[in-house]
Protein backbone atom coordinates (compact mmCIF):
# COMPACT_ATOMS: atom_id res chain seq x y z
CA UNK A 1 0.00 0.00 0.00
CA UNK A 2 1.41 3.40 -0.93
CA UNK A 3 2.08 6.08 1.65
CA UNK A 4 -0.77 8.11 0.23
CA UNK A 5 -3.17 5.25 0.57
CA UNK A 6 -2.03 4.68 4.08
CA UNK A 7 -2.65 8.28 5.04
CA UNK A 8 -6.04 8.14 3.35
CA UNK A 9 -7.01 5.13 5.32
CA UNK A 10 -5.75 6.33 8.66
CA UNK A 11 -6.62 9.97 8.62
CA UNK A 12 -9.66 10.23 6.40
CA UNK A 13 -11.37 6.99 7.19
CA UNK A 14 -10.84 7.44 10.91
CA UNK A 15 -12.70 10.73 10.81
CA UNK A 16 -15.24 9.43 8.32
CA UNK A 17 -16.19 6.49 10.49
CA UNK A 18 -16.05 8.26 13.85
CA UNK A 19 -16.61 11.88 13.02
CA UNK A 20 -15.87 14.37 15.72
CA UNK A 21 -18.52 16.94 16.34
CA UNK A 22 -21.16 14.88 14.64
CA UNK A 23 -24.72 15.87 15.35
CA UNK A 24 -26.25 19.32 15.18
CA UNK A 25 -26.36 21.37 18.39
CA UNK A 26 -29.65 22.24 20.03
CA UNK A 27 -30.31 25.99 20.18
CA UNK A 28 -27.20 26.96 18.22
CA UNK A 29 -25.99 30.54 18.02
CA UNK A 30 -25.10 30.18 14.37
CA UNK A 31 -26.01 27.70 11.66
CA UNK A 32 -25.72 27.32 7.91
CA UNK A 33 -25.84 24.60 5.30
CA UNK A 34 -24.14 24.11 1.99
CA UNK A 35 -23.73 21.62 -0.78
CA UNK A 36 -21.58 20.82 -3.75
CA UNK A 37 -24.15 20.21 -6.49
CA UNK A 38 -21.52 18.61 -8.70
CA UNK A 39 -21.22 15.54 -6.52
CA UNK A 40 -23.94 15.81 -3.90
CA UNK A 41 -21.83 16.45 -0.81
CA UNK A 42 -23.94 18.28 1.79
CA UNK A 43 -23.01 19.71 5.15
CA UNK A 44 -24.91 21.61 7.86
CA UNK A 45 -22.90 23.25 10.63
CA UNK A 46 -24.16 24.62 13.96
CA UNK A 47 -22.11 26.70 16.37
CA UNK A 48 -22.42 27.64 20.02
CA UNK A 49 -20.43 30.50 21.48
CA UNK A 50 -19.05 30.77 24.99
CA UNK A 51 -20.37 33.44 27.33
CA UNK A 52 -18.17 36.10 25.72
CA UNK A 53 -20.22 35.61 22.55
CA UNK A 54 -17.00 35.39 20.53
CA UNK A 55 -15.20 32.19 21.40
CA UNK A 56 -16.49 29.06 19.71
CA UNK A 57 -17.41 26.69 22.47
CA UNK A 58 -18.89 23.84 20.43
CA UNK A 59 -19.42 22.90 16.79
CA UNK A 60 -21.78 20.24 15.57
CA UNK A 61 -22.31 19.13 12.01
CA UNK A 62 -24.52 16.86 9.99
CA UNK A 63 -24.23 15.81 6.40
CA UNK A 64 -23.63 13.22 3.78
CA UNK A 65 -21.11 12.91 1.04
CA UNK A 66 -17.71 11.61 0.17
CA UNK A 67 -15.18 10.61 2.81
CA UNK A 68 -13.11 13.72 2.21
CA UNK A 69 -15.97 16.17 2.68
CA UNK A 70 -17.19 14.51 5.86
CA UNK A 71 -13.72 13.88 7.30
CA UNK A 72 -12.56 17.42 6.55
CA UNK A 73 -15.61 18.81 8.32
CA UNK A 74 -14.95 16.53 11.27
CA UNK A 75 -11.36 17.78 11.49
CA UNK A 76 -12.62 21.31 11.14
CA UNK A 77 -14.74 21.03 14.26
CA UNK A 78 -11.68 20.07 16.28
CA UNK A 79 -9.59 22.79 14.66
CA UNK A 80 -11.92 25.67 15.45
CA UNK A 81 -13.24 24.83 18.90
CA UNK A 82 -11.79 27.36 21.32
CA UNK A 83 -11.01 29.95 18.62
CA UNK A 84 -12.86 33.21 18.16
CA UNK A 85 -15.40 33.85 15.44
CA UNK A 86 -13.21 36.59 13.94
CA UNK A 87 -10.22 34.26 13.85
CA UNK A 88 -12.16 31.47 12.18
CA UNK A 89 -13.79 33.83 9.68
CA UNK A 90 -10.29 34.62 8.48
CA UNK A 91 -8.93 31.07 8.74
CA UNK A 92 -7.06 30.33 5.51
CA UNK A 93 -8.09 27.12 3.76
CA UNK A 94 -4.41 26.13 3.79
CA UNK A 95 -4.64 25.60 7.55
CA UNK A 96 -7.41 23.07 7.08
CA UNK A 97 -5.65 21.39 4.17
CA UNK A 98 -2.50 21.08 6.28
CA UNK A 99 -4.57 19.40 8.97
CA UNK A 100 -5.96 16.94 6.41
CA UNK A 101 -2.41 16.25 5.40
CA UNK A 102 -2.82 14.52 2.07
CA UNK A 103 -2.44 16.19 -1.35
CA UNK A 104 -5.77 16.71 -3.09
CA UNK A 105 -6.65 17.20 -6.73
CA UNK A 106 -8.71 20.32 -7.57
CA UNK A 107 -11.95 18.35 -7.64
CA UNK A 108 -11.41 16.84 -4.18
CA UNK A 109 -10.22 20.19 -2.89
CA UNK A 110 -13.79 21.41 -3.24
CA UNK A 111 -14.96 18.46 -1.17
CA UNK A 112 -12.46 19.33 1.54
CA UNK A 113 -13.28 23.02 1.91
CA UNK A 114 -17.07 22.70 1.78
CA UNK A 115 -17.34 22.55 5.57
CA UNK A 116 -15.06 25.53 6.05
CA UNK A 117 -17.19 27.56 3.66
CA UNK A 118 -20.38 26.63 5.43
CA UNK A 119 -18.87 27.51 8.80
CA UNK A 120 -17.77 30.93 7.54
CA UNK A 121 -21.24 31.58 6.17
CA UNK A 122 -22.76 30.59 9.53
CA UNK A 123 -20.47 33.03 11.34
CA UNK A 124 -21.16 35.73 8.77
CA UNK A 125 -24.91 35.32 9.20
CA UNK A 126 -24.76 35.33 13.03
CA UNK A 127 -21.99 37.80 13.75
CA UNK A 128 -21.46 39.70 10.52
CA UNK A 129 -17.87 38.50 10.27
CA UNK A 130 -16.46 39.12 6.80
CA UNK A 131 -16.37 36.56 4.02
CA UNK A 132 -12.90 37.10 2.56
CA UNK A 133 -12.67 38.00 -1.15
CA UNK A 134 -10.48 34.99 -1.86
CA UNK A 135 -13.22 32.81 -0.47
CA UNK A 136 -15.85 34.28 -2.80
CA UNK A 137 -14.15 32.72 -5.82
CA UNK A 138 -13.84 29.30 -4.28
CA UNK A 139 -17.41 29.44 -3.20
CA UNK A 140 -18.75 29.98 -6.73
CA UNK A 141 -19.49 26.34 -7.44
CA UNK A 142 -20.85 25.66 -4.01
CA UNK A 143 -24.28 26.61 -2.78
CA UNK A 144 -24.82 28.08 0.65
CA UNK A 145 -27.91 28.97 2.62
CA UNK B 1 -20.83 -16.65 -40.32
CA UNK B 2 -18.99 -15.94 -37.08
CA UNK B 3 -19.04 -12.45 -35.57
CA UNK B 4 -16.15 -10.21 -36.64
CA UNK B 5 -13.37 -10.13 -34.09
CA UNK B 6 -10.81 -7.59 -33.12
CA UNK B 7 -7.56 -8.37 -31.36
CA UNK B 8 -7.46 -5.84 -28.54
CA UNK B 9 -4.00 -6.89 -27.35
CA UNK B 10 -2.63 -6.30 -30.84
CA UNK B 11 -4.38 -2.93 -31.11
CA UNK B 12 -3.04 -1.81 -27.73
CA UNK B 13 0.45 -1.87 -29.22
CA UNK B 14 -0.64 1.17 -31.25
CA UNK B 15 -1.27 3.15 -28.06
CA UNK B 16 1.87 4.40 -26.31
CA UNK B 17 -0.16 5.26 -23.20
CA UNK B 18 -0.33 1.54 -22.41
CA UNK B 19 3.48 1.24 -22.53
CA UNK B 20 3.69 3.26 -19.34
CA UNK B 21 3.66 0.89 -16.37
CA UNK B 22 2.77 1.76 -12.78
CA UNK B 23 3.44 -1.02 -10.27
CA UNK B 24 4.21 -3.19 -13.28
CA UNK B 25 0.87 -2.66 -15.00
CA UNK B 26 -0.56 -0.29 -17.58
CA UNK B 27 -3.54 1.84 -16.67
CA UNK B 28 -6.87 0.02 -16.88
CA UNK B 29 -8.45 2.93 -18.76
CA UNK B 30 -12.20 2.64 -18.33
CA UNK B 31 -13.23 6.17 -19.24
CA UNK B 32 -13.44 6.09 -23.04
CA UNK B 33 -16.99 7.43 -22.86
CA UNK B 34 -15.41 10.65 -21.66
CA UNK B 35 -12.53 10.68 -24.11
CA UNK B 36 -10.40 8.14 -25.93
CA UNK B 37 -6.70 7.37 -26.16
CA UNK B 38 -4.87 8.08 -29.41
CA UNK B 39 -2.98 5.56 -31.57
CA UNK B 40 0.42 6.31 -33.07
CA UNK B 41 -1.14 6.26 -36.52
CA UNK B 42 -3.15 9.39 -35.73
CA UNK B 43 -0.30 11.16 -33.95
CA UNK B 44 2.29 10.33 -36.61
CA UNK B 45 -0.04 11.44 -39.39
CA UNK B 46 -0.68 14.77 -37.67
CA UNK B 47 2.99 15.31 -37.10
CA UNK B 48 3.73 14.54 -40.73
CA UNK B 49 0.97 16.90 -41.80
CA UNK B 50 2.47 19.71 -39.76
CA UNK B 51 5.96 18.93 -41.06
CA UNK B 52 5.15 18.62 -44.77
CA UNK B 53 1.67 19.84 -45.60
CA UNK B 54 0.81 22.73 -43.37
CA UNK B 55 -0.48 26.12 -44.42
CA UNK B 56 -3.76 27.90 -44.10
CA UNK B 57 -6.56 26.34 -46.10
CA UNK B 58 -8.68 27.53 -49.04
CA UNK B 59 -6.51 30.57 -49.65
CA UNK B 60 -2.99 30.09 -50.86
CA UNK B 61 -1.90 29.45 -54.40
CA UNK B 62 1.30 27.71 -53.38
CA UNK B 63 1.99 24.00 -53.00
CA UNK B 64 1.83 23.79 -49.20
CA UNK B 65 -1.56 25.46 -49.24
CA UNK B 66 -2.80 22.97 -51.81
CA UNK B 67 -1.62 20.08 -49.66
CA UNK B 68 -3.21 21.52 -46.53
CA UNK B 69 -6.49 22.11 -48.31
CA UNK B 70 -6.46 18.60 -49.77
CA UNK B 71 -5.84 17.19 -46.29
CA UNK B 72 -8.65 19.21 -44.73
CA UNK B 73 -11.18 18.57 -47.48
CA UNK B 74 -10.12 14.94 -47.61
CA UNK B 75 -11.07 14.68 -43.95
CA UNK B 76 -14.45 16.20 -44.70
CA UNK B 77 -15.09 13.50 -47.29
CA UNK B 78 -14.08 10.86 -44.74
CA UNK B 79 -16.68 12.23 -42.32
CA UNK B 80 -19.30 12.18 -45.08
CA UNK B 81 -18.51 8.57 -45.91
CA UNK B 82 -18.43 7.50 -42.25
CA UNK B 83 -22.02 8.57 -41.69
CA UNK B 84 -23.25 8.02 -45.28
CA UNK B 85 -24.26 11.65 -45.72
CA UNK B 86 -25.45 12.49 -49.25
CA UNK B 87 -23.01 15.34 -49.82
CA UNK B 88 -19.94 16.88 -48.24
CA UNK B 89 -21.53 20.29 -48.63
CA UNK B 90 -23.68 19.13 -45.70
CA UNK B 91 -20.69 18.30 -43.47
CA UNK B 92 -19.47 21.14 -41.29
CA UNK B 93 -16.39 20.98 -39.09
CA UNK B 94 -16.86 22.39 -35.60
CA UNK B 95 -14.80 22.34 -32.44
CA UNK B 96 -16.89 19.57 -30.85
CA UNK B 97 -20.32 17.97 -30.65
CA UNK B 98 -21.24 20.58 -28.06
CA UNK B 99 -20.40 23.43 -30.42
CA UNK B 100 -22.29 21.69 -33.24
CA UNK B 101 -25.42 21.37 -31.09
CA UNK B 102 -25.15 25.01 -30.09
CA UNK B 103 -24.85 25.95 -33.74
CA UNK B 104 -28.11 24.17 -34.51
CA UNK B 105 -29.86 25.63 -31.47
CA UNK B 106 -28.80 29.18 -32.30
CA UNK B 107 -28.85 29.18 -36.10
CA UNK B 108 -31.94 27.00 -36.56
CA UNK B 109 -33.69 27.31 -33.20
CA UNK B 110 -33.84 31.08 -32.84
CA UNK B 111 -35.48 31.50 -36.24
CA UNK B 112 -37.86 28.59 -36.07
CA UNK B 113 -39.19 28.49 -32.52
CA UNK B 114 -41.85 30.61 -30.87
CA UNK B 115 -44.87 30.56 -28.55
CA UNK B 116 -47.08 27.54 -29.15
CA UNK B 117 -44.12 25.46 -30.28
CA UNK B 118 -42.71 22.50 -28.36
CA UNK B 119 -39.05 21.53 -28.07
CA UNK B 120 -38.74 17.85 -27.15
CA UNK B 121 -35.65 16.33 -25.54
CA UNK B 122 -35.31 13.30 -23.24
CA UNK B 123 -34.34 12.60 -19.64
CA UNK B 124 -31.19 10.91 -20.96
CA UNK B 125 -29.68 13.93 -22.67
CA UNK B 126 -26.16 15.16 -22.08
CA UNK B 127 -26.14 18.82 -21.07
CA UNK B 128 -24.89 19.70 -24.58
CA UNK B 129 -28.18 18.47 -26.03
CA UNK B 130 -30.30 19.73 -23.14
CA UNK B 131 -29.15 23.17 -22.06
CA UNK B 132 -29.01 24.85 -25.51
CA UNK B 133 -32.60 23.72 -26.19
CA UNK B 134 -33.79 24.76 -22.75
CA UNK B 135 -32.26 28.18 -23.32
CA UNK B 136 -33.75 28.53 -26.82
CA UNK B 137 -37.17 27.46 -25.57
CA UNK B 138 -37.05 30.11 -22.82
CA UNK B 139 -35.76 32.74 -25.20
CA UNK B 140 -38.36 32.11 -27.89
CA UNK B 141 -41.33 31.32 -25.64
CA UNK B 142 -41.55 27.73 -26.82
CA UNK B 143 -42.40 24.91 -24.41
CA UNK B 144 -39.68 22.57 -23.24
CA UNK B 145 -40.85 18.94 -22.96
CA UNK B 146 -38.97 15.77 -22.14
CA UNK B 147 -39.55 12.10 -22.94
CA UNK B 148 -39.15 10.23 -19.65
CA UNK B 149 -37.34 6.93 -19.12
CA UNK B 150 -38.53 3.77 -17.45
CA UNK B 151 -36.65 1.92 -14.72
CA UNK B 152 -34.42 0.30 -17.35
CA UNK B 153 -33.28 3.71 -18.56
CA UNK B 154 -35.17 3.32 -21.82
CA UNK B 155 -37.45 5.94 -23.36
CA UNK B 156 -41.16 5.69 -22.68
CA UNK B 157 -42.46 6.13 -26.20
CA UNK B 158 -46.07 5.85 -25.06
CA UNK B 159 -45.75 9.40 -23.74
CA UNK B 160 -45.32 10.81 -27.25
CA UNK B 161 -49.03 11.23 -27.95
CA UNK B 162 -49.50 13.38 -24.89
CA UNK B 163 -46.46 15.46 -25.77
CA UNK B 164 -47.85 16.00 -29.27
CA UNK B 165 -51.03 17.48 -27.78
CA UNK B 166 -49.09 20.19 -25.94
CA UNK B 167 -48.51 22.29 -29.05
CA UNK B 168 -46.63 22.34 -32.34
CA UNK B 169 -43.70 20.00 -31.89
CA UNK B 170 -40.90 21.68 -33.86
CA UNK B 171 -37.76 19.82 -32.83
CA UNK B 172 -36.96 16.47 -31.26
CA UNK B 173 -33.41 16.13 -29.97
CA UNK B 174 -31.99 12.86 -28.71
CA UNK B 175 -28.72 11.01 -28.11
CA UNK B 176 -28.49 7.81 -30.08
CA UNK B 177 -26.52 6.33 -27.18
CA UNK B 178 -26.72 7.51 -23.55
CA UNK B 179 -23.28 8.38 -22.23
CA UNK B 180 -24.31 7.55 -18.67
CA UNK B 181 -26.36 4.37 -19.08
CA UNK B 182 -25.31 3.05 -22.47
CA UNK B 183 -28.97 2.90 -23.56
CA UNK B 184 -29.41 2.64 -27.32
CA UNK B 185 -32.31 4.87 -28.33
CA UNK B 186 -34.84 4.17 -31.12
CA UNK B 187 -33.85 7.21 -33.15
CA UNK B 188 -35.50 5.98 -36.36
CA UNK B 189 -38.85 5.80 -34.54
CA UNK B 190 -38.35 9.22 -32.99
CA UNK B 191 -37.39 10.72 -36.34
CA UNK B 192 -40.50 9.26 -37.97
CA UNK B 193 -42.67 10.64 -35.17
CA UNK B 194 -40.94 14.00 -35.37
CA UNK B 195 -41.61 14.25 -39.10
CA UNK B 196 -45.25 13.30 -38.57
CA UNK B 197 -45.50 16.31 -36.27
CA UNK B 198 -43.75 18.51 -38.81
CA UNK B 199 -40.70 18.68 -36.60
CA UNK B 200 -37.00 18.19 -37.29
CA UNK B 201 -34.93 15.43 -35.67
CA UNK B 202 -31.56 16.29 -34.13
CA UNK B 203 -29.29 13.40 -33.17
CA UNK B 204 -26.44 13.68 -30.70
CA UNK B 205 -24.23 10.82 -31.88
CA UNK B 206 -21.19 11.70 -29.77
CA UNK B 207 -21.43 8.47 -27.82
CA UNK B 208 -22.73 6.37 -30.72
CA UNK B 209 -20.46 7.19 -33.66
CA UNK B 210 -17.31 5.64 -32.14
CA UNK B 211 -19.09 2.40 -31.25
CA UNK B 212 -21.76 1.70 -33.88
CA UNK B 213 -22.20 2.05 -37.59
CA UNK B 214 -23.98 5.33 -38.37
CA UNK B 215 -26.07 6.00 -41.47
CA UNK B 216 -27.87 9.36 -41.40
CA UNK B 217 -30.02 8.40 -44.37
CA UNK B 218 -31.19 5.19 -42.68
CA UNK B 219 -31.78 7.03 -39.38
CA UNK B 220 -33.96 9.57 -41.16
CA UNK B 221 -32.70 12.44 -39.03
CA UNK B 222 -32.20 16.07 -40.07
CA UNK B 223 -29.07 16.91 -38.08
CA UNK B 224 -26.41 14.71 -36.53
CA UNK B 225 -23.30 15.59 -34.54
CA UNK B 226 -20.26 13.68 -33.32
CA UNK B 227 -16.71 14.27 -32.05
CA UNK B 228 -13.18 13.33 -33.02
CA UNK B 229 -11.83 12.89 -29.52
CA UNK B 230 -14.30 10.12 -28.70
CA UNK B 231 -13.03 7.91 -31.51
CA UNK B 232 -9.28 8.05 -31.12
CA UNK B 233 -8.90 11.40 -32.87
CA UNK B 234 -7.59 14.68 -31.49
CA UNK B 235 -9.76 16.96 -29.39
CA UNK B 236 -10.84 20.27 -30.92
CA UNK B 237 -12.56 18.70 -33.93
CA UNK B 238 -16.19 17.75 -34.30
CA UNK B 239 -18.65 17.32 -37.12
CA UNK B 240 -22.12 18.58 -37.82
CA UNK B 241 -24.16 17.00 -40.59
CA UNK B 242 -27.39 18.72 -41.65
CA UNK B 243 -29.89 18.46 -44.50
CA UNK B 244 -28.94 20.85 -47.25
CA UNK B 245 -32.32 22.59 -47.42
CA UNK B 246 -32.15 23.34 -43.70
CA UNK B 247 -28.56 24.56 -43.79
CA UNK B 248 -29.26 26.79 -46.80
CA UNK B 249 -32.07 28.52 -44.92
CA UNK B 250 -30.10 29.06 -41.73
CA UNK B 251 -28.17 32.23 -41.03
CA UNK B 252 -24.48 31.76 -40.21
CA UNK B 253 -23.53 31.17 -36.61
CA UNK B 254 -20.05 32.66 -36.60
CA UNK B 255 -19.12 35.53 -38.86
CA UNK B 256 -15.74 36.45 -40.26
CA UNK B 257 -13.35 35.28 -42.88
CA UNK B 258 -13.94 32.24 -45.02
CA UNK B 259 -17.73 32.28 -44.59
CA UNK B 260 -18.22 35.31 -46.82
CA UNK B 261 -18.30 35.71 -50.58
CA UNK B 262 -17.90 39.47 -50.69
CA UNK B 263 -17.73 42.16 -48.04
CA UNK B 264 -18.48 45.83 -48.59
CA UNK B 265 -19.39 48.74 -46.38
CA UNK B 266 -23.08 48.41 -47.10
CA UNK B 267 -23.51 44.66 -47.38
CA UNK B 268 -21.89 41.26 -47.15
CA UNK B 269 -22.83 38.02 -48.91
CA UNK B 270 -22.34 34.55 -47.49
CA UNK B 271 -20.19 31.84 -48.91
CA UNK B 272 -21.75 28.61 -50.09
CA UNK B 273 -22.10 25.47 -47.97
CA UNK B 274 -20.28 24.20 -46.03
CA UNK B 275 -18.04 27.24 -45.70
CA UNK B 276 -20.94 29.46 -44.68
CA UNK B 277 -20.63 27.82 -41.27
CA UNK B 278 -16.83 27.66 -41.01
CA UNK B 279 -15.67 31.15 -40.13
CA UNK B 280 -12.00 31.78 -39.46
CA UNK B 281 -9.00 29.53 -39.68
CA UNK B 282 -10.21 26.07 -38.70
CA UNK B 283 -8.46 23.48 -36.55
CA UNK B 284 -6.74 22.23 -39.70
CA UNK B 285 -4.44 19.51 -38.38
CA UNK B 286 -7.13 18.41 -35.94
CA UNK B 287 -9.62 17.93 -38.76
CA UNK B 288 -6.95 16.01 -40.64
CA UNK B 289 -6.31 13.88 -37.55
CA UNK B 290 -10.06 13.33 -37.21
CA UNK B 291 -10.01 11.86 -40.71
CA UNK B 292 -7.10 9.57 -39.88
CA UNK B 293 -8.92 8.39 -36.75
CA UNK B 294 -11.98 7.59 -38.89
CA UNK B 295 -9.73 5.53 -41.17
CA UNK B 296 -8.26 3.72 -38.15
CA UNK B 297 -11.64 2.89 -36.64
CA UNK B 298 -13.19 1.98 -40.00
CA UNK B 299 -10.36 -0.41 -40.77
CA UNK B 300 -10.89 -2.25 -37.52
CA UNK B 301 -14.60 -2.22 -38.32
CA UNK B 302 -17.51 -0.89 -36.30
CA UNK B 303 -19.16 -4.31 -36.16
CA UNK B 304 -16.03 -5.81 -34.60
CA UNK B 305 -15.76 -2.95 -32.13
CA UNK B 306 -19.41 -3.30 -31.17
CA UNK B 307 -19.04 -7.06 -30.66
CA UNK B 308 -15.86 -6.62 -28.62
CA UNK B 309 -17.44 -4.06 -26.29
CA UNK B 310 -20.53 -6.21 -25.94
CA UNK B 311 -18.45 -9.14 -24.70
CA UNK B 312 -16.75 -6.91 -22.16
CA UNK B 313 -19.96 -5.32 -20.88
CA UNK B 314 -21.67 -8.71 -20.51
CA UNK B 315 -18.71 -9.92 -18.45
CA UNK B 316 -18.54 -6.70 -16.43
CA UNK B 317 -22.25 -6.67 -15.59
CA UNK B 318 -22.15 -10.31 -14.56
CA UNK B 319 -19.25 -9.76 -12.20
CA UNK B 320 -20.57 -6.44 -10.90
CA UNK B 321 -23.90 -8.12 -10.23
CA UNK B 322 -22.17 -10.48 -7.83
CA UNK B 323 -20.83 -7.73 -5.59
CA UNK B 324 -23.15 -7.25 -2.61
CA UNK B 325 -24.38 -3.70 -2.16
CA UNK B 326 -23.63 -2.74 -5.77
CA UNK B 327 -26.47 -1.38 -7.90
CA UNK B 328 -26.24 -1.14 -11.70
CA UNK B 329 -28.29 1.47 -13.57
CA UNK B 330 -29.75 1.12 -17.03
CA UNK B 331 -30.80 -1.62 -19.43
CA UNK B 332 -29.65 -5.25 -19.57
CA UNK B 333 -26.35 -6.00 -21.30
CA UNK B 334 -27.86 -6.84 -24.66
CA UNK B 335 -29.70 -3.52 -24.89
CA UNK B 336 -26.71 -1.28 -24.22
CA UNK B 337 -23.27 -0.34 -25.51
CA UNK B 338 -20.06 -0.73 -23.51
CA UNK B 339 -20.96 1.60 -20.65
CA UNK B 340 -21.87 0.69 -17.04
CA UNK B 341 -22.90 3.18 -14.36
CA UNK B 342 -23.27 1.87 -10.86
CA UNK B 343 -23.29 2.83 -7.22
CA UNK B 344 -21.72 1.07 -4.26
CA UNK B 345 -23.79 1.26 -1.10
CA UNK B 346 -22.38 3.56 1.56
CA UNK B 347 -19.43 4.70 -0.54
CA UNK B 348 -19.46 7.94 -2.48
CA UNK B 349 -18.44 7.69 -6.14
CA UNK B 350 -15.52 10.07 -5.55
CA UNK B 351 -14.11 7.72 -2.95
CA UNK B 352 -14.67 4.72 -5.22
CA UNK B 353 -12.80 6.43 -8.04
CA UNK B 354 -10.01 7.56 -5.71
CA UNK B 355 -9.25 4.08 -4.45
CA UNK B 356 -9.64 2.55 -7.91
CA UNK B 357 -7.06 5.07 -9.09
CA UNK B 358 -4.58 3.68 -6.62
CA UNK B 359 -5.22 0.27 -8.15
CA UNK B 360 -4.42 1.76 -11.55
CA UNK B 361 -8.04 1.73 -12.69
CA UNK B 362 -9.45 4.88 -14.27
CA UNK B 363 -13.22 5.33 -14.00
CA UNK B 364 -15.41 8.42 -13.96
CA UNK B 365 -17.27 9.55 -10.86
CA UNK B 366 -19.83 12.31 -11.06
CA UNK B 367 -22.99 13.32 -12.86
CA UNK B 368 -21.50 12.74 -16.33
CA UNK B 369 -23.05 15.97 -17.61
CA UNK B 370 -26.48 14.43 -17.17
CA UNK B 371 -27.86 16.05 -14.01
CA UNK B 372 -31.53 15.63 -15.01
CA UNK B 373 -30.85 11.91 -15.40
CA UNK B 374 -29.15 11.75 -12.01
CA UNK B 375 -32.22 13.40 -10.46
CA UNK B 376 -34.46 10.82 -12.13
CA UNK B 377 -32.24 7.99 -10.82
CA UNK B 378 -32.36 9.54 -7.35
CA UNK B 379 -28.60 9.94 -6.99
CA UNK B 380 -26.21 12.86 -7.10
CA UNK B 381 -23.50 10.93 -8.90
CA UNK B 382 -22.57 7.49 -10.15
CA UNK B 383 -19.35 5.67 -10.90
CA UNK B 384 -19.04 4.83 -14.56
CA UNK B 385 -16.82 2.34 -16.41
CA UNK B 386 -16.73 2.41 -20.22
CA UNK B 387 -14.97 0.30 -22.85
CA UNK B 388 -13.43 0.80 -26.27
CA UNK B 389 -11.47 -1.10 -28.91
CA UNK B 390 -8.35 -1.20 -26.73
CA UNK B 391 -10.10 -2.46 -23.55
CA UNK B 392 -9.32 -6.01 -22.42
CA UNK B 393 -10.81 -8.59 -20.04
CA UNK B 394 -8.07 -7.84 -17.56
CA UNK B 395 -9.42 -4.27 -17.26
CA UNK B 396 -12.74 -5.72 -16.13
CA UNK B 397 -11.05 -8.06 -13.64
CA UNK B 398 -9.04 -5.15 -12.22
CA UNK B 399 -12.22 -3.09 -11.88
CA UNK B 400 -13.88 -5.87 -9.91
CA UNK B 401 -10.95 -6.55 -7.58
CA UNK B 402 -10.56 -2.78 -7.15
CA UNK B 403 -14.19 -2.53 -6.05
CA UNK B 404 -13.72 -5.34 -3.58
CA UNK B 405 -10.77 -3.37 -2.21
CA UNK B 406 -13.00 -0.30 -1.88
CA UNK B 407 -15.50 -2.32 0.12
CA UNK B 408 -12.73 -3.65 2.31
CA UNK B 409 -11.27 -0.19 2.90
CA UNK B 410 -14.62 1.22 3.95
CA UNK B 411 -15.58 -1.87 5.88
CA UNK B 412 -18.85 -2.34 3.96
Amino acid sequence: MSELEQMYREVILDHYKSPRGHGLLEHPDAQAEGQNPLCGDEVTISVKFAEDGETIEAVGFDGRGCAISQAATSMLTELVTGRTATEVAALPKEDLLEEIGIPLTPIRLKCAILGLGVLKVALHKAKGTPLPAEWQNLGDDLQFD
Amino acid sequence: MTAPKLDAQKLRADFAVFDELTNGRPVAYLDSASSTQKPRQVLDAMREFYEHSYANVHRGVYTLAERATAGYEGAREKVRAYINAPSNREVIFTRSSTEALNLIAYAWGLENLGPGDVVVITELEHHANFVPWQFMAKKTGAQFAHIPIDDYGELQLDTLDEIARRGNVKVVANNLVSNTLGTINPVEKLAAWAHEQGAIMVVDAAQAAPHKHIDVQALGCDFLVFSSHKLCGPSGAGALWGRRELLEEMQPFNFGGEMIRSVALDRTSWNELPYKFEAGTPAIAEAYGFGIALDYVSEIGLAAIEAHEHELVVNAMEQLGEIPGLRIFGPPADRRTGIVSFELESVHPHDVAQILNWEGVAVRAGHHCTQPLMTRLGVAATTRASFYLYSIEEDVDRLISGLLKVKDTFGV
